[in-house]
């Protein structure tokens, strides 16, 4: 059997690749008994270590540690790599050396670097430091719009408007998070159809994808399937991430449930770095290695190594002279 | 970012659905921490510890609490009080106390102490038979077998155990028709149900299907249970993917009790905390109190001093 090339292989439709390669019938075959019925091929992952995940660290990381962070994670096959947050200083520390940071990286060819910009200063600074995606971060709870960005949802639109119309005049894509989509540590349950109604305005003022994020990590396979069915009917599923906190340990339950509906983007940190703000030593964003090992073991495509991703992992433990929360590299690092 | 939250009652946001359809509307947890969960922990137990813990997981609605171990104290020293804990602990009307009898005489003892259920343990891989219980798979069919029928003489229901249905330390790979073979003799010898260990957790929703779909060809799926181990973080999800093919018996250890022995320092079972919240946030019937549960484990780890493995207790012991 000859070698497909992974550019080829990756997420190309196994008609198109008989078309091309008629060899291939019977490995595909082999293949789609694998990919289990009603999953999508192939997967996007969204890393958002370097910014989700650093930015809810205790521990201040230099510069040079972020930098060198990113740049192993570049080289693993990822295709998103989100690099830092334009957001004030005075707000969150962590991030206050964005445009070094940005500046300061190795950006790959075929790997897209968003970066946050919560206004229009922000997206500004961006632009300045190089930026050539941005995302911006809304809510479905009010209290936590209030809380948490200082004003409510209806104004974080206005705010968000502004950026998304400056972004897209200079072509750079906007992706768009709503946060406390399963649950909200301030008012509790939050309806579908609020998170479904957010979802959309951001979807209509311009962005290319929507990220659904279980903030406090408290949803179920159930809630997740009533959320996103409120969702599909305002945003289609091609354009929908989800953003699983594993807090309360159901983030990949959850994203196989977002999976069968049609969610072919997920969220997920290095190392399962960033614990939970709002659940002291618990954790908070689920690793990316644990994600990828589910994946590739039921024959999805995500272009992405595994070994790599543990590396990357391993390194910036080392630096926070933190355990990791990632259940494979734990095993992996282990003998059996 | 304000930190300053409520807390959020977990049942505005946990259990608000009704049954996601493809799932059973029930499921029936067996709490394997005294016995699995202890007999992988490193602290031997005081039996008056083991005897508390599993008076109190008799009083939140669990049905099914394996109890004890009638292994030899020599390979197993966490088990040897064995019959002290059988006859030691208050037994509810409504739960069941299954006892590991790994052959005859360990049988004998565990009736001559009052047990009322036993199970016996399998593996679908030959060289972990052979490491683990110094037999053939073969071999300790014969042996089974006589336990079995010695059980069925006295109307004491059998429970069949496979071990290393994804996986195996020694082998590897393990072919999803060598589980099923091992689940349809035990089955077939007269065990009332088969649950299929996930020994090592290195198990995905895609390995797993692939198990179960040769399974159920041998075994009808209501005679099923699945033990996965959370080593690689994959259990609720292959649990999710066990639930969606028929099976609705999970096996669970409290505060996920037992680490891995063949992995130092990994987690092992899966925290029965973490399995309920997930299936009642499906809306699926368990009978279980996940607050009772989380008091038991909260008991047993400050016992063992150590941190327990549920994600769910962790993170509803520590202010929203």
């Amino acid at each position: 059997m000859g070698n497909v090339p992974s550019t080829v292989k990756h997420c190309l439709s196994s008609e198109q690749l008989l078309l091309d390669y008629p060899w291939l019938k019977s490995w595909l075959l082999e293949k789609k008994d694998t990919t289990t019925h009603g999953y999508p091929e192939c997967v996007k992952i969204v890393e958002v270590g370097p910014r989700d995940g650093l930015q809810n660290e205790k521990e201040i990381v230099p510069t040079e540690v972020k930098i060198q962070l990113i740049n192993m994670l570049s080289g693993t096959g990822l295709s998103v790599i989100e690099a830092t947050s334009f957001v004030s200083s005075k707000w969150v520390p962590q991030m206050a050396d964005h445009s070094d940071v940005l500046r300061g990286i190795q950006r790959a060819p075929h790997v897209r670097y968003p970066v946050l910009t919560p206004n229009l200063q922000g997206f500004q600074d961006a632009v300045a430091a190089g930026a050539s995606e941005v995302a911006v971060f809304g809510s479905a709870s009010e209290t936590f719009s209030q809380k948490n960005i200082n004003c409510s949802i209806d104004e974080s639109m206005v705010r968000f408007e502004d950026v998304i119309n400056s972004a897209l005049e200079k072509h750079i894509p906007v992706r768009g998070y709503v946060s406390c989509v399963l649950g909200c540590p301030h008012e509790g349950y939050i309806e579908p159809a609020k998170v479904a109604e957010v979802a959309r305005r951001l979807y209509e003022l311009g962005c290319y994808e929507i990220s659904l994020g279980d903030t406090i990590g408290v949803g179920t396979p159930g809630s997740t399937s009533k959320m996103l069915q409120s969702v599909v009917k305002e945003v289609p599923p091609q354009a929908l991430a989800v953003h699983c906190h594993d807090t309360y340990g159901q983030a990949l339950a959850n994203i196989l449930t977002a999976l069968q509906m049609g969610v072919s983007v997920v969220d997920s940190a290095v190392a399962g770095l960033g614990g939970c703000p709002y659940a002291q030593g618990s954790s908070g964003n689920v690793s990316t290695e644990d994600v990828l090992y589910m994946l590739h073991g039921m024959g999805i495509e995500t272009g992405v190594s595994l070994p790599k991703v543990i590396e990357a992992g391993e390194f910036i433990c080392t630096a926070l002279h933190r355990r990791t929360n990632s259940k494979v590299a734990q095993a992996q690092s282990v003998k059996f």
